[in-house]
């Protein structure tokens, strides 16, 4: 469930563009005028100011607020006000230009959207970047990191909550297989984690749990130096518990020495229409301690009040 | 003038002979019209209708008799069917009925079922899956895919990945997956690069399978058509070859190059080989899959090339169809 709050009357979009306007004008910038409108508006919502803001004042609102904010507070206003498909496509994209952390960031959005929402994605980034995602995808990767990514990224699940009992049996039987031989990189592996339905992904870690005394996860554990491994791992739990890996990611994004904001503002403005309700209970459930508290403690300024407001802190 | 009466009744023996003979054997015009209309692709309808509803009792044996390749001589003293006969005449009266139904169906719920056909019939087969993933565009695949969903509870790229068990796996899952970019937009310099590391997989064909090569599934499975297009230009630049020549030895390799960059080649051999006198079931299939499922103009220029082996080898209502369908590209490319 989201923690996004939309007030009951919510002004034309004419009229939030405006105010929008406002808050540029002048000496300075009025950021809680922002994120008073901005961090309040759902997806739709933002598309039609951002349309009304064009025709009012000949600029996109994107360029306007990249000129005039900053810093982690600009990303998460710009990553926020985006469309969900076209933040999506904007991430990945990003994702094949720098180096190391980048594939977490293409498994992530490939495994923790539904079928629908990543094609959406995919024509988003068509239309942004004239290039399709897997083709980039695929330019960008090579060995293991490719043979799994590509088919992430390319994968349109089937939805349904049918479950083949027979098969879960024996594709957990094939996956214990080939992790006792160490083969994590084997084509069956890839095969049935990059093409499996959730539901049906679902009932095979359930039973190899069953039938092996081990998560799957543990069994993965064994080299824990192992990049790709612990790629495998969290791809496995984004696609059958995603508020636990986004608990652990927001975990380590603050705990951190320093703050990671780049996985805080990742997490925050992607799931706050999505499932945060769920992810901030399984923080505290875990860090005994709110996520409110844990950010208020980690961030500071507009930045903070950003990220506070998506979650669902104060008033509308 | 007894040699002449001699000779008058001779001749008058010899042309009763002749004439009950000719009774024994049919009547020949019937029996090469009958055969006319069940040889070749399709069915005379008109033609059969014409022989059966004027042949009564009688006139029926002397076809039977006549026509050695329908029907032999039972040992209990019969004109019999030749089973294999019937099973190739259900075949072509069919071809019309499939034209009907694959041409009603929305192409989404068409492709999805093709695909289907193709993944449980075998090897011999996903030559369809390429055909379909290469030949549509990027929203038409995704329609397929969508209707796969709702047509087996299954995704496509799940059922061929765990029903393919040999080194095409990888292409045919890769192909079935994409999304290509579909505007014009290309950069001259990554194709150029691209056309050199596919002349290098081929240069090491020996080493590895060039059907196995990473860079070789990643450029044909992801690249957009107009960019493969100048791949292929500039790989006959570098080489003097086509790509299509060099990947002869593997199929689904030239297959795919072929639907993807020179689908008219690709077109103008299905017609070609469905048209031959030896054409086997499957190339006739893959005539009705065209004709039913691409754009008609994608086929000017055909009806030319094969109008007297289409006059020849094709019979009746499938004929018209073909001929419709045909005459139908010449027009869109003329507008």
């Amino acid at each position: 469930m989201a923690t996004l709050k939309v007030p009951a009357h919510v002004p034309a979009p004419s009229e939030d563009a405006e105010q929008l306007r406002k808050a540029f004008e002048g000496w300075g910038t009025n950021e809680q005028l922002i994120i008073d409108v901005l961090a309040h508006r759902n997806a739709a919502q933002r598309n039609l100011i951002r349309i009304s803001y064009g025709e009012a004042y000949g600029e996109d609102l994107l360029k306007s607020l990249d000129k005039e904010l900053s810093s982690d507070f600009e990303r998460a206003v710009l990553l926020f006000t985006l469309d969900p498909a076209e933040r999506d496509a904007y991430l990945a994209n990003e994702a094949t230009k720098r180096f190391t952390s980048s594939n977490w960031v293409l498994m992530e959005i490939a495994c923790t959207r539904s079928s629908y929402e990543l094609f959406n994605v995919r024509k988003a980034y068509h239309a942004r970047y004239k290039k399709s995602l897997e083709e980039d995808v695929a330019h960008h990767t090579t060995g293991d990191y490719r043979k799994l990514l590509v088919p992430l990224v390319s994968a349109f699940r089937y939805e349904g909550e049918e479950v083949n009992m027979t098969l879960a049996k024996s594709e957990a039987k094939i996956l214990r297989d080939k992790i006792s031989d160490k083969h994590y990189n084997d084509e069956e592996v890839i095969r049935i984690l990059t093409t499996r339905s959730k539901a049906q992904l679902n009932a095979t870690l359930n039973h190899y749990n069953t039938a092996f005394g081990n998560a799957i996860n543990k069994d993965l554990k064994a080299d824990p130096n192992d990049e790709f491994l612990k790629l495998l791992r969290a791809a496995i739990k984004c696609l059958t518990v995603p508020e636990k890996y986004f608990e652990k990611l927001l975990r380590q994004a603050i705990v951190k020495l320093g703050t990671d904001e780049s996985a805080l503002t990742r997490v925050v403005t992607t799931r706050a229409e999505v499932d945060m309700v769920r992810i901030k209970e399984e923080y505290q459930r875990r860090n005994s301690v709110t996520l409110e508290k844990a950010i208020a403690g980690d961030t500071s300024g507009d930045y903070e009040r950003m990220l506070l407001a998506l979650i669902g802190c104060g008033d509308v | 003038m007894a040699p002449f009466l001699l000779i008058a009744l001779l001749l008058v023996y010899l042309f009763t002979l002749n004439s009950f003979k000719a009774k024994k054997m049919g009547h020949p015009a019937e029996v090469e019209v009958l055969s006319k209309a069940l040889s070749g692709i399709g069915v005379d309808e008109k033609s059969l209708v014409s022989i059966l509803t004027k042949s009564h009792h009688e006139h029926k044996r002397s076809i039977r008799r006549g026509c050695s390749q329908f029907f032999f001589e039972d040992e209990r003293q019969f004109e019999r069917w030749n089973d294999d006969a019937i099973k190739t005449l259900k075949g072509e009266f069919k071809r019309f009925k499939d034209a009907v139904v694959l041409s009603l169906m929305h192409p989404w719920e068409r492709d999805a079922r093709l695909l289907k056909k193709a993944l449980k019939k075998g090897p011999q087969q996903y030559g369809v899956i390429v055909e379909i993933a290469c030949t549509r565009s990027s929203e038409q695949l995704l329609g397929a895919r969508k209707a796969y969903h709702s047509l087996f509870e299954r995704s496509i790229e799940e059922d061929l990945a765990a029903h393919i068990k040999g080194s095409e796996r990888k292409l045919l899952v890769a192909l079935v997956s994409a999304y290509r970019y579909e505007g014009p937009k290309v950069k001259e310099d990554t194709a150029k690069s691209e056309a050199k590391a596919l002349l290098n997989a081929i240069k090491n064909a020996d080493k590895r399978r060039l059907i196995e090569d990473e860079e070789v599934i990643r450029i044909l499975t992801t690249r957009s058509k107009p960019h493969l297009k100048e791949v292929y230009e500039q790989y006959k630049k570098i080489s003097g070859k086509s790509i299509t020549e060099d990947f002869e030895a593997e199929l689904f390799l030239k297959e795919t190059i072929e639907c993807l960059c020179t689908p008219h080649t690709y077109f103008t051999k299905v017609f070609d080989t469905a048209l031959r006198v030896d054409a086997n079931e499957d190339a006739k299939k893959a005539l009705t899959r065209l004709i039913t499922t691409q754009e008609a103009g994608n086929f000017k220029g055909v009806s030319a090339k094969f109008a007297h082996k289409i006059e020849e080898r094709v019979k009746g209502a499938y004929k018209d169809v073909l001929l419709g369908v045909l005459a139908r590209g010449e027009m869109n490319g003329q507008v």
